[in-house]
């Protein structure tokens, strides 16, 4: 049968912050809205964040920090996968993070940023109209 | 094309990643690459691991990694999670487990949903074992989706099928005699570190006897192994009788290459031509609209879907 695409991504959890029930329910939400959904678990380095993400051919990955080191984890996440030659695959986060470095993420490659309260439809809409299944 | 299959012997990992994607999308483009490929498999030793869901088939998995690669071998794990009926999305979280091996470059863990395929496996793990076979992996390791008892796809391209049960699981044991049983060739009850482990090994062990006239024939019997994987306890023994059944098939049971065993070969063909036909056929239906008109037909109840069928099918095959 012929399948079309599945909108697959990652929801990981990078550096030693164990506050994981946001990240539990944003893979919930991504799954109920059709989405294949790689979960990592907690205290992942960016290193192999991004070698599972390679792995597992993802279309984009979703950080989560609570802990107040996300500059450095998603800056981090963002570099490796330039390195590697694998930034066609999209980083966006969320968790609590203020609005500064929300604007200084964004400006160095990650793509959105989702603070506490977003409602889940919002977090879902946004997937679907800005990661497409890769086409090549 | 040429290319990709290249890449792929070499091991590049995001070439493999790839493609594992595009066969588990059903492009259509794989199949040449696939027929490419074919001639580097056949090398790798495929472990199957079922159980039902919790038993803890991923935490094995895990160990078993590690203990492989004390011995120099690389490993390409395939774990299967459920895709939900409801939104067709799944979380795939058997990785959760594995996740310290992710910057083993010896080691290629992928997640595969299964996509409405029953059987416990998806319709792409065959192509994608052979991808991880070409690219030179030596261990294969597929943990199937918690199964029930007549979901044992994976026997067809295990060299070793691991049933792994938990104590206490009585009423299950018996729903496991009438369907998986006879595949297994490795038995563990994990988490016996658990009350009862004893009690379902006497219950497992009553259960392979009755098969003695086989073994009496000198086929093999399944060795029963108390673990606990999660403190990797037996599992070194545990990987220990994985050599034993690898010996057994090379030496009495027509050697380790599935290729040229023609049982394996006939299901495998079996299975390809099934899935390749309905493909086909379904495709050329939906293109002409035939498939859509005949639904129309039947809801207007001018034709019986009995004959439906027929008159859509007869005419390709024939
Ligand atoms: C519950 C909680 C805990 C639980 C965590 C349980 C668990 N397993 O998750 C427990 C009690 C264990 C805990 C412990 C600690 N906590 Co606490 N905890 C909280 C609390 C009250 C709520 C967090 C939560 O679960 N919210 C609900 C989820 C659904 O919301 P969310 O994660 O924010 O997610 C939403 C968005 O942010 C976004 N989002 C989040 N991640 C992602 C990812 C993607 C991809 C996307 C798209 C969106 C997205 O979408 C979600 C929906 O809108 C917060 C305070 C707060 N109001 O946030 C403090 C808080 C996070 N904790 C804090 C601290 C300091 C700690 C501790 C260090 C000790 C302490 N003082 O309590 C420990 C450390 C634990 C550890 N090992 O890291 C601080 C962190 C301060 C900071 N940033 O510097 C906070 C902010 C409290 C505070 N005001 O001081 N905590
Ligand atoms: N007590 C005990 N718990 C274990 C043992 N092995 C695994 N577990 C736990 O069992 C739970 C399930 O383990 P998994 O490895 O995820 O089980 P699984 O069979 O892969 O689960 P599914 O993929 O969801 O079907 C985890 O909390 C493990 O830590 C063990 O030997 N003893
Ligand atoms: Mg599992």
């Amino acid at each position: 049968m012929k399948q079309k695409r599945r909108v697959r991504v990652m929801v990981a959890k990078p550096g030693l912050d164990g506050h994981d029930r946001g990240a539990r329910i944003i893979a919930r939400a991504y799954r109920d809205a059709g989405f294949e959904v790689v979960y990592t678990g907690l205290h992942q380095t960016p290193e192999e964040i991004v070698e599972a993400a390679i792995q597992e051919d993802v279309d984009m990955i979703g950080l989560s920090s609570l802990a107040g080191a996300h500059k450095y984890l998603f800056l981090a996440v963002v570099e490796l996968l330039r390195e590697k030659a694998a930034d066609d695959i999209v980083v966006c986060g969320g968790g609590i993070i203020p609005d500064d470095d929300i604007k200084r993420l964004k400006e160095s490659g990650v793509k959105e940023v989702f603070t506490p309260g977003t409602p889940l439809d919002d977090i879902v809409k946004w997937v679907k109209h800005n990661i497409t299944p890769r086409q090549d | 094309m040429n290319d990709i299959v290249e890449k792929v012997v070499a091991g590049d990992v995001r070439t493999v990643a790839r493609l594992i994607r595009d066969i588990d999308d059903g492009m259509p483009e794989v199949r040449g690459i696939l027929k490419d490929l074919y001639p580097h498999t056949g090398k790798a030793y495929v472990i199957g691991i079922t159980g039902a869901p919790g038993v803890g088939k991923s935490t094995l998995v895990d160990q078993m990694v590690a203990h492989l690669r004390k011995r120099d071998k690389t490993v390409g794990v395939l774990a299967v999670d459920p895709t939900s009926p409801f939104s067709g999305g799944a979380i795939l979280g058997d990785r959760v487990r594995m996740q310290r091996h992710s910057m083993d470059q010896g080691v290629f863990i992928r997640s595969l949903a299964t996509r409405g395929h029953f059987g416990g496996l998806t319709q792409s793990t065959r192509s994608a074992i052979d991808v991880f076979d070409a690219m030179g992996k030596d261990y294969i390791l597929v943990e199937t989706v918690g199964v029930g008892q007549d979901e044992v796809d994976v026997v067809r391209s295990a060299h070793t099928t691991v049933i792994v049960v938990i104590p206490g699981m009585g009423d299950d044991i018996q729903a496991i005699k009438a369907g998986i049983l006879e595949i297994g060739d490795i038995f563990l009850i994990n988490k016996a570190d658990r009350e009862g482990s004893d009690k379902t090994l006497s219950d497992l062990r009553l259960m392979i006897e009755m098969d003695h006239k086989k073994y009496d024939r000198g086929e093999w019997k399944p060795p029963i192994l108390k673990i606990q994987a999660v403190f990797d306890k037996g599992v070194a023994e545990f990987i220990d009788e994985i050599d034993k059944h690898a010996k057994y098939l090379a030496e009495t049971a027509g050697g380790l290459d599935f290729r040229e065993s023609k049982s394996k070969v006939r299901q495998e063909l079996g299975e390809m031509i099934k899935a390749r036909l309905i493909e086909e056929v379904i495709d050329r239906l939906t293109e002409s609209g035939d498939f859509d008109r005949a639904v129309e037909s039947i809801i207007n109840g001018k034709i019986d879907p009995y004959t439906a069928c027929e008159n859509l099918v007869l005419p390709i095959v024939s």
